[in-house]
């Protein structure tokens, strides 16, 4: 695979091992700048790892990921946080809870040498919806959605390129979800984000993504558009089961509805 | 069809530093042997609705009802220790993560068989065999083995389904399932969800199903109870979801992205203060 300076992400053969449990087993993908791409797959399925592995979460153990054309070592620098930034799954743990909201965006600006911190935490919070008077809440004070969109807000505040999303809204209700949804879909539009997004839901998954992988036990199964997909163009069998799945439950014996 | 449960005029309010809150206000509904899913989100009452009728409500909470039958006995008037012979025995509750639900430091089987021989005079190899039957009967392929394992030695699915043979091996009437399948896969919640089906249509037992997903939950239940802010907005057949009136039940619907449904942005609920009301 070339690394061609034009794209956003290219993982090639990507290997992770904790001790001898092999979590990825040779992933390649590749992501265009401002493309949204999604990961698929049930717990256990590598789906995470892979996401963590590009933000320098996971041990990787073989293959390479290239981020903006240059080529990553096992120790990220500082300016890769600037071009890749993560937001998590369960906001009621990526906060830290005893850091009002304005503690918690002032870290990634002072680690990085900001000078503008103000004028940028006010933009931030105006930007995922919650405004200045959220600026000295602590996170128990704010709803699940609340919490998602200050994970969000620390995220863009140091105007990254690439957004690094695992389940973003798993843990939030389904008309919740929609906010957040609606929400990254915006600043992926006004900032030209390109986006790696984790789900476990194919619905997520097709109505964010243009292209998404799904993944079963660390490996690919299978590489497809969202056209596809909803046009039930699928080839693997391990995918065609999720698709129905998703469907919800269907009564054995009983007429499809 | 006979009635296992009526709830009538059902309220739990939590009195805290800031004044009191009604976490549920006015719930009625009857139960026959039948799936009753209660949908709705989070801090809408559905799962305090759940543990009022199964007695876990915390001691400071004020529950009130008009009725609280269980199949002839009053709920809110019999002893606590009447109370604890039903809570386990004739009404069961499924919990929502067995990661937290189950007991770490007790292998999966002691805890079946305790839950047996709390409510069943049975010799302890007697026990030993229906924990093993039940095990099996929901679908554990090997139950000899699960049965000396601890819960975080299995997965989330095989916790889940330990958790409902431990529910299940009393022979509960009624059974309250609060969000059962929300910690699990879509596959593997599609699994349980055939077991819980098979043994709810096999026993003749009552069901509450507790949900947040409307999508599982019409495709579950026979009937369908929407709350919003603590009571009753829609009661609805499962099969005519989709003719849902209520704006609140059309919103918790729409909001859900659809796969080939190409809507950008999704609609949001548009939360009206007259449905409080």
């Amino acid at each position: 695979m070339t690394t061609s300076p034009a794209k956003a992400l290219v993982v090639d053969k990507l290997e992770v091992t904790f001790d001898r449990f092999r979590a990825l087993r040779g992933v390649s993908l590749d992501v265009m700048p401002g493309e949204s791409f999604g990961l698929v797959g049930e717990s256990g399925s590598g789906k995470s790892t892979l996401l963590r592995a590009v933000a320098g979460l996971a041990p990787t153990s073989g293959g390479s990921i290239t981020v903006n054309g240059k080529l990553l070592d096992k120790k990220r620098t500082k300016a890769f946080y600037r071009e890749v930034q993560m937001v998590f799954q369960d906001p009621y743990g990526s906060l830290h809870p005893r850091q009002t909201v304005d503690r918690l965006l002032l870290e990634p600006l002072a680690v990085h040498g900001f000078t503008d911190i103000e004028k940028r935490i006010l933009r931030a919070l105006d930007e995922v919806g919650l405004g200045s008077s959220f600026r000295f809440r602590y996170s128990h004070q704010l709803s699940g959605g609340q919490r998602q969109r200050v994970a969000i807000a620390r995220a863009l505040i140091l105007e990254p390129s690439i957004l690094l999303l695992d389940e973003p809204t798993s843990a939030l209700d389904a008309s919740v979800q929609a906010e957040v949804l609606n929400l990254l879909e915006q600043i992926r539009r006004d900032r030209k984000l390109t986006f790696l997004m984790v789900s476990h839901d194919l619905a997520v998954v097709t109505h964010m993504c243009d292209r998404l992988m799904v993944m079963q036990s660390g490996a690919e199964v299978e590489r497809l558009s969202a056209a596809d997909l909803a046009a039930r163009k699928v080839t693997q069998a391990y995918t065609r089961n999720l698709l129905v799945a998703s469907e919800g439950f269907v009564r054995p014996g009983a007429p499809a509805a | 069809m006979s009635t296992l449960l009526t709830v009538k005029d059902l309220r739990v309010q939590f009195p805290t530093r800031t004044g009191v809150v009604d976490a549920v206000r006015g719930v009625s509904f009857t139960l026959g042997r039948e799936r009753l899913g209660i949908v709705g989100e989070s801090g809408s009452g559905k799962s305090q609705t759940g543990r009022a009728i199964m007695g876990l409500t915390p001691p400071h909470a004020k529950i009130t009802a008009e009725t609280l039958n269980f199949d002839g006995i009053d709920l809110l008037k019999v002893s606590a220790a009447e109370r604890r012979s039903l809570r386990g025995n004739r009404i069961a509750m499924i919990l929502q993560d067995p990661k937290y639900s189950l007991n770490p430091v007790m292998s999966i089987g002691r805890q079946i068989v305790e839950t047996l021989r709390t409510h069943e005079r049975v010799s302890k190899s007697e026990a030993r065999k229906r924990a093993l039957d039940m095990l099996a009967a929901v679908q554990i392929r090997d139950p000899e083995r699960v049965f000396d394992l601890h819960p975080h030695e299995v997965s989330g699915g095989m916790g889940q389904r330990a958790m409902i043979a431990m529910m299940l091996i009393t022979g509960p009437e009624l059974l309250i399932a609060d969000e059962p399948t929300s910690a699990l896969d879509v596959t593997v919640q599609l699994d349980v969800l055939a077991i819980l089906d098979n043994l709810v249509r096999d026993r003749g037992m009552g069901l509450i199903f507790i949900s947040h997903d409307l999508r599982l939950v019409s495709s579950f239940c026979d009937r369908v109870i929407v709350m919003y802010a603590g009571h009753i907005v829609e009661e609805i057949a499962a099969k005519d979801l989709h003719n849902a009136k209520h704006p609140y039940t059309q919103g918790l619907l729409n909001c859900m992205p659809k796969i080939g449904a190409d809507t950008h942005p999704l609609p949001v609920l548009d939360r009206k203060p007259e449905w409080a009301a």
